[in-house]
């Protein structure tokens, strides 16, 4: 009986163990660790092909050489401050317009009768199973000087050459809001559906207006449904790269698609990690934002 | 709200339309036409990628199921430990970091132990090892979720009634879950099956995934090819998304009708009594 029950005590804290251990091994091995190589490589020293280490042994002292000059450089030409800049513009823009046309969506969602919600619901969710890349790929087809639009509108007369829609910050935005409108409109949904709809009702009794009711009493409401849906377009959407290569231009400057031809085209390892480690503080700062408002408000249950 | 979801389906729409066009230009109707579908039957670089993106997300998703209910029932059922904050972030770090960054960072990780060890080569393995970290994040969140609403009470009455733990965990806590874990594996699954970013940081000369093709054809333009794939692709997943989504209907039905008679029985019992 004895030895049973230390056998047991054993495997519990075996089992303990690795359930905690596993996954938390493979996270440090596999997110952390090649982070923190990130972070090395973009304040070593190169002598052309190999990074060096960090500390060194010279005569009997160790040393420790960091260099700072990609991120001087960061900081300094004007192209990298302005991609970081338009990076965040284009994230705004994104999340402003996923919540104006997201939040008259979900509202009428949740106010939808019942037994239609959960077919409202999967119609919501259905693209976003199918590939994210082929769905941002459909927009060119649309939006080309030969896509669709074109074709229609010269088609009514309406014009007589084709407007250039492709390769615009409008193709990009659209594609943007196109991609990340689902992300928006389940969180708010999700809040919207759970009001307690008798606070409406109390309003409407006490002599509000429906549109006082609107932004008086849902609005307020819905706060954390607005701001979950807003940092989950707004947080992915400054580090996008598929949507600004395939539809953005010249002018739409995005860091992450910066990041990428740092690597690949111009094979500048250093640079791309310390843009790699810079985009990182740039999202740290609404997560931090994000996080004091979810402690405020005793968590989000939103998604 | 109806012009909300035209915006939403018009482009997969056109997409599929123009799959069936018999001309040259992608935009301009020539004529309905199977014969893309032809092309890309016999397009080998379509059809290996294809099979190497089926094997890394087949892989990665039964991974990132394992591991994130590991990494879920830490969570959940240990209220602390050392590092638990620490543990937290980790779990939800590769939800929020760029996908740009986790490519970047695994891959240079990749390089340094290939100088140090000799190994790994780019490939299939360390485009799965880069799915997985990502994928047993989003599966630990599903998983999460689900063990904070099941009733704890259904476990303490099997351990009262002489269960061992692991009898406890295979025959109460794992049919409970099973739902939740078969939603995350279908969720890891089609995002390992459509990542591009992350894969093109990790995968080497020879280990091409479909979405690294799609993608090379959709810079260059307008590809019937690529429309074609698109069209299978919905029609897969609409026919998977519609079946999966009865069969979790007729599940919740029986069950609640189980549920009831259980406890109609149990009335009758007492009353008896």
């Amino acid at each position: 009986m004895k030895t049973q029950n230390i056998a047991h005590a054993l495997f519990n804290n075996w089992g303990r163990r690795s359930v905690i251990g596993i996954p938390y091994l493979f996270l440090i091995l596999l997110f952390t660790v090649p982070f923190l190589v990130v972070l090395k490589i973009s304040v070593s020293e190169t002598d052309g092909i190999r990074f060096q280490d960090l500390l060194s042994y010279v005569d009997g002292a160790v040393t420790l050489k960091i260099k700072l000059s990609n991120y001087l450089f960061l900081g300094s030409d004007p192209l990298y401050v302005e991609t970081y800049w338009s990076s965040i513009k284009f994230a705004a823009l994104n999340t402003a317009i996923c919540l104006f046309i997201g939040y008259p969506f979900a509202y009428f969602m949740a106010r939808s009768p019942a037994n239609l919600r959960p077919a409202l619901l999967m119609l919501v969710t259905l693209p976003f199973w199918t590939s994210y890349l082929l769905r941002v790929y459909a927009w060119k087809g649309l939006l080309d000087d030969h896509g669709v639009f074109n074709n229609i509108l010269i088609w009514l007369h309406l014009i007589d050459s084709p407007i250039r829609m492709m390769h615009t910050a409008f193709s990009m935005t659209i594609g943007m809001v196109y991609a990340y409108l689902p992300f928006m409109i389940l969180p708010l949904y999700a809040n919207l559906v759970k009001m307690d709809l008798r606070l409406i009702e109390a309003a409407k009794d006490l002599g509000a207006t429906p549109w006082q009711t609107f932004w008086l009493v849902t609005v307020p409401l819905s706060r954390n449904g607005i701001i979950a849906g807003a940092m989950l377009v707004f947080i992915p959407s400054m580090g996008e790269y598929v949507i600004p290569e395939l539809l953005g231009g010249p002018g739409t400057l995005m860091i992450g698609r910066v990041l990428w031809d740092e690597f690949f085209s111009n094979n500048d390892w250093a640079m791309a990690s310390a843009v790699a480690v810079t985009m990182v503080g740039l999202i740290l700062v609404p997560l931090a934002i994000f996080n004091r408002y979810q402690a405020d408000s005793g968590g989000v249950r939103g998604v | 709200m109806i012009a909300g979801y035209i915006f939403l389906y018009l482009p997969i729409v056109t997409l599929i339309v123009f799959s069936f066009n018999d001309s040259k230009m992608v935009t301009l109707w020539g004529g309905f036409t199977f014969k893309w579908y032809g092309v890309i039957a016999h397009d080998t670089e379509v059809l290996d990628a294809f099979k190497l993106s089926l094997k890394v997300a087949l892989m990665s998703a039964t991974a990132s199921v394992l591991l994130g209910t590991l990494a879920a029932f830490a969570m959940v059922r240990y209220k602390s430990f050392w590092g638990r904050t620490a543990f937290s972030a980790h779990i939800n770090a590769p939800l929020v970091v760029p996908e740009v960054i986790t490519g970047l960072s695994l891959l240079l990780f990749f390089v340094f132990c290939e100088r140090l060890f000799g190994w790994p080569d780019r490939g299939i393995l360390t485009i799965w090892a880069g799915h997985t970290s990502v994928g047993m994040a989003y599966a630990a969140v599903v998983i999460q979720s689900r063990l904070l609403e099941m009733d704890k009470s259904l476990e303490e009455a099997a351990m009262d009634l002489g269960c061992k733990p692991f009898q406890v965990f295979t025959l109460v806590t794992l049919p409970m879950i099973a739902q939740s874990l078969l939603a995350a594996w279908l969720l890891t699954f089609t995002l390992s099956l459509d990542d591009v970013v992350a894969t093109a940081f990790l995968s080497g000369p020879g280990s091409t995934t479909l979405p690294i093709v799609i993608l090379s054809r959709a810079r260059l333009g307008l590809d019937p090819t690529v429309n074609a794939i698109a069209t299978i692709t919905v029609a897969v997943v609409s026919v998977g998304v519609f079946a999966g989504s009865l069969w979790l209907n007729r599940q919740e039905t029986r069950r609640a009708a189980e549920q009831a008679a259980a406890y109609r029985e149990g009335m009758q019992h007492a009353v008896a009594a």
